[in-house]
């Protein structure tokens, strides 16, 4: 199969403007407002300055949209022909870099090329959406119904998320398996598997209990029951709670934020900027943020059901439980309901790597819009 | 066409159904995050600002200054000195420990030190702040700021120390300052002595004035970051700072004592105003340095304050028990004449001993003065007179009129540690020893000697009393103390006694008197102490009266005598005590001084010369009646 052959079979070519009209600029106005909260909170974090993080937040946005915009004008056929590639580039890096790891001290989650430092689990992320997408697209529902074609894409989903809980990233794992999950319910899998997958994972818990690393144990230990060590693993949750429960309704006004300015958060231009945010707009603020990714998701799910294609409808689903799953744990985190696992707030939280795989994501999302009427051949 | 669409009808609405439902769970799980954000920030928002506020608003104590003590004109005794010192916070456990290493490769604090401050730090309530070195050089200071950044929850505090700028000098008087002890705390509930950096008196009018000098905390609101480091001060209350005192003491005259005493190994001095009690000089040799307590004292210094045989931590002005000796013989004097056992013309035998049964009690004459009345007994301190006078009176009037001149208990004065001697009795004798009083006990208190025991400062107390007519004064330590903001003057002095009268007859203690004029100006025992004497006469108005002693400390008995031994062969801690104790001006007396030399064998010779230097530099200085020597506060 050639590229050429495929461009042939393409009935109907659209136009360049109609394509930049197709384009969901309210999406992109949406976006940009989410980054543009980021910037604010990354201000406030930094104690009113621009430096070190605000500025260069604004500018890596800038860039990343550019990227996003460039994404979403490529032909799906083209991503669907790349996304083995991807895949299998990713699953390279993510090996190397647990080889790397292994050789250098402890956690590693990044490797360095030249002047950028890439993390190889943001790539699996939208690699595994890729290659999903393209495996079901072939198939038809009575075979994605089968149990035999459900293997293939647990071992796709699987490898990846090994990958990565040896790192160790206990987030990025969740948020592979729990997106690939979504992605495998929508194309058809039957719901028997999931809850026999559900009872197996329950099973294995105890034997992922003896996997688990110290500090993964005290976590969750932590995470059970926060007054166990108050100054210790309970203290991130413990400051973090208080800093987003004194915000009250309105907050205490922008720069204003105790719990950030005085260090009492831990990581807060990071993982923990929801509640340096929230501290300081209250829960006014709060509504805001969730409600513009709210419609970053609604409008997901408007793509998905719009696209003429298979691979188009389960693109935008992943990429849409991507950002959802991001948003929730990360919330669910810094508000004491989950674990801290160390998932950002896509956007929002400081750090280049998942600024530009999120505004790819949605560059796909946005470019299953622009292309929702191509047609793709079935062919495996 | 339809290669792309076969099927595709059938698995798009499986993928609508299934999306829809996906679709709502994440909305719904949205709304849980919602309802998550409403209980935290409604329902429990109050809690957690509280929470937010404990967090960020730090109450500390500011110690507040301690008073500052002078002598009677002004001159600093105890001031404070600015102090660097290194504080930590407790930095949520474990930070602490990696604090102190580094501190340690600044400040080498070595590993026990290291050990008890981890303890501190553990133990620290409300992040109160541990002192981790006090007394900071500024090469220290300057590389602790330098290395800040690497030392969260550590920064530079200045603080304030006690200096002591007379140094021994003063010490006993002063004394000194140290941490809080639980027994410190006893029945106080003052918020300061929690605070570590907090020092308390612990010797000395440190201590008897520490209610005083201690003054009020005050307070401040700092805003401090997680590490406990002060990022701004919201609110501040100045407290208090502590009372200033003036002291009676002259400084000049007591180091004119220090320095007359400073030829022998131990002794003590005491000048007071016979008028008003106030101590002018309270000399006890040797001293220590209070400021090496102040700065921290180390193991060893301590061991060899405790161990020198001088026992210099041991204040002997009240509290060195001592026989007085002949200067007793005051006290046996009146005690017969005011119980008519004597009249003052009677005269008593004196053959050079007495014989009471078998044992044979010695005049220090050893031929005997033959016969003398009371005035000449004193002036010649003849023993054979005093044992017969003492038996005549009986001990229970003599124990009566000890007692009235200030014998067998404290003064309290206030300086902690004062000893109030024994004046034995019957009742003491029967109680302590399970036997009788017997009539050789009396003869022995007659002189002074046996289970008598005094303090300079009860020796000074008594010869005031003689002094001024027979009244009771007290000694006194403290002349004024008011707090900083006041003005802080000495009292106008007094010409009259305000004490009460001890009821004496005047006759008899002008007699007393007279004897012990007689001592130095009329050829008594200390007759080469008057002070025109070898026909020089000087300075007529600066006449004194006193009365010399010799204190046993070890009898030296018939067989030692016949082999040779004498006073001056015997090792210094077995030799006599010498004593003496004078006042002046004779005719309108003014001061009193009592001086001890331990071991110093002969009170004429050794404390006699002492006290009349002494004497005569109070007169002349008169410190009780020149209050122009006053320095105002401001002008330190």
């Amino acid at each position: 199969m050639s590229l050429g052959s495929l461009s042939l079979s393409t009935p109907a070519p659209v136009g360049f403007g109609e394509k930049i009209w197709r384009i969901n600029w309210g999406l992109v106005l949406v976006l940009s407002a989410i980054a543009a909260v980021g910037v604010l909170a990354l201000y406030s974090a930094a104690g009113g300055r621009l430096e070190p993080w605000a500025g260069r937040h604004a500018m890596r946005y800038g860039m990343a949209l550019g990227l996003c915009l460039i994404v979403a004008l490529i032909h799906p056929k083209v991503w669907r022909w790349l996304a083995w590639p991807i895949y299998g580039a990713s699953m390279l890096l993510l090996v190397a870099v647990d080889v790397i790891g292994k050789i250098g001290m402890g956690a590693q989650r990044w490797l360095v090329l030249g002047p950028i430092q890439i993390q190889p689990s943001e790539i699996a992320k939208v690699a595994v959406i890729l290659v999903l997408a393209r495996y079901y697209h072939g198939l038809t529902r009575e075979q994605a119904e089968r149990f035999v074609y459900t293997l293939p894409p647990l071992v796709i989903i699987l490898a990846p998320v090994g990958l990565v809980m040896v790192q160790p990233d206990l987030g990025t794992a969740m948020m592979v398996l729990l997106g690939g999950a979504a992605l495998l319910f929508v194309a058809g899998v039957r719901l028997w598997m999931f809850l026999g997958a559900v009872v197996a994972a329950i099973g294995c818990l105890p034997f992922a209990w003896s996997f688990m690393h110290e500090y993964q144990r005290k976590r969750v230990l932590t995470f059970l029951d926060p007054d166990r060590d108050p100054l210790g693993a309970g203290y991130h949750i413990t400051q973090s709670k208080i800093a987003i429960g004194s915000g009250g309704l309105f907050g205490k006004g922008f720069l204003k934020g105790t719990q950030s300015a005085l260090n009492f958060l831990p990581e807060k231009q990071t993982d923990f900027i929801f509640t340096t945010f929230v501290e300081e707009w209250g829960m006014v603020g709060a509504l805001v943020l969730l409600a513009l990714f709210t419609l970053v998701l609604l409008w997901g799910f408007s793509i998905a059901l719009r696209s003429q294609h298979h691979f188009g409808r389960l693109v935008a689903l992943g990429v849409t439980s991507m950002m959802f799953l991001y948003v929730f744990i990360n919330t669910s985190m810094v508000m004491g309901l989950l674990p801290v696992v160390g998932v950002p707030l896509p956007l929002v939280s400081n750090g280049g790597t998942a600024m530009v795989s999120v505004m790819f994501a949605c560059g796909l999302l946005i470019g299953v819009n622009v292309y929702r009427d191509a047609q793709l051949p079935l062919a495996r | 066409m339809m290669r792309y669409r076969k099927g595709d009808n059938e698995r798009s609405s499986l993928f609508t159904r299934r999306a829809l439902l996906l679709g709502g769970a994440q909305v719904a799980l949205m709304s849980a995050l919602v309802g998550r954000l409403y209980q935290l920030q409604v329902l429990e928002t109050q809690r957690f600002a509280t929470l937010a506020e404990e967090n960020r608003v730090n109450l500390r104590l500011l110690p507040p200054p301690r008073g500052l003590i002078f002598d009677r004109i002004g001159q600093p005794l105890a001031v404070n000195r600015n102090n660097f010192r290194a504080v930590a916070t407790s930095d949520r456990g474990r930070g602490a420990e990696l604090l102190l290493d580094r501190l340690d490769q600044i400040l080498n604090l070595g590993e026990a030190e290291k050990q008890r401050l981890l303890r501190e730090l553990r133990r620290s309530r409300n992040a109160q702040p541990v002192v981790v070195r006090e007394n900071l050089g500024w090469e220290e200071v300057a590389r602790l700021e330098f290395n800040a950044p690497d030392l969260p929850g550590m920064f530079i505090d200045l603080g304030q120390t006690r200096d002591y700028p007379e140094g021994q000098l003063m010490s006993h008087i002063i004394g000194y300052t140290g941490r809080v002890s639980d027994e410190d705390l006893n029945g106080r509930d003052d918020p300061l002595l929690s605070l570590p950096t907090m020092r308390f008196g612990k010797k000395g009018m440190e201590r008897a004035l520490e209610d005083d000098l201690r003054g009020r905390a005050g307070a401040v609101q700092v805003e401090v970051n997680a590490v406990g480091r002060v990022v701004r001060e919201l609110d501040r209350n100045e407290g208090q700072a502590g009372d200033n005192a003036l002291l009676t003491i002259d400084l000049e005259l007591q180091r004119f004592a220090a320095d007359r005493l400073a030829e022998h190994q131990s002794g003590s001095v005491v000048v007071m105003d016979v008028v008003t009690g106030d101590v002018i000089v309270m000399m006890s040799t040797p001293g220590f340095d209070p400021n090496m307590f102040a700065r921290g004292i180390t193991q060893g210094e301590w061991r060899d304050l405790l161990e020198a045989p001088e026992r210099p931590l041991h204040n002997k002005s009240i509290a060195g028990v001592y026989p007085p000796g002949s200067t007793y013989k005051m006290v046996t004097a009146l005690a017969a004449l005011e119980s008519k056992a004597i009249e003052p013309w009677t005269v008593l035998p004196c053959p050079g001993f007495l014989m009471l049964g078998d044992i044979k009690f010695h005049c220090w004459l050893a031929g005997g003065h033959g016969g003398l009345n009371v005035q000449g007994a004193i002036s010649n301190s003849c023993d054979c007179f005093f044992y017969e006078a003492a038996r005549r009176a009986g001990v229970d009037k003599i124990a009566e009129t000890a007692a009235k001149l200030g014998f067998g208990h404290s003064s309290e004065l206030g300086l902690p540690g004062e000893s109030g001697g024994n004046l034995p009795t019957r009742g003491w004798k029967q109680e302590k020893y399970n036997i009788p009083w017997q009539q050789g006990d009396t003869f022995n208190l007659g002189i002074g000697q046996g289970y008598m025991t005094a303090t300079p400062l009860q020796l000074a107390i008594m010869t005031s009393r003689i002094a001024n007519g027979g009244y009771a004064v007290q000694p006194n330590l403290l002349l004024a103390k008011a707090a900083p903001r006041d003005e802080l003057s000495p009292p106008p002095t007094r010409e009259t006694p305000a004490a009460p009268s001890l009821r004496f007859s005047p006759q008899f203690i002008n007699l007393v008197r007279q004897g012990m004029n007689d001592v130095v100006n009329a050829g008594g025992t200390a007759a080469q102490l008057r002070i025109d004497a070898h026909g020089k006469l000087v300075e007529p108005q600066y006449r004194f009266a006193g009365k010399t002693g010799t204190a046993q400390v070890k009898r030296i008995t018939e067989r030692e005598r016949a082999m040779g031994i004498t006073q001056a062969s015997l090792p210094w801690h077995l030799r006599h005590h010498a004593l003496f104790v004078c006042f002046g001006p004779v005719d309108t007396p003014r001061y009193a001084c009592a001086v001890i030399v331990e071991h110093g064998q002969a009170g004429g010779a050794t404390a006699g010369p002492i006290g009349r230097d002494m004497l005569l530099e109070t007169m002349k200085r008169d410190p009780s009646r020149h209050t122009d020597r006053f320095k105002k506060m401001a002008s330190l």
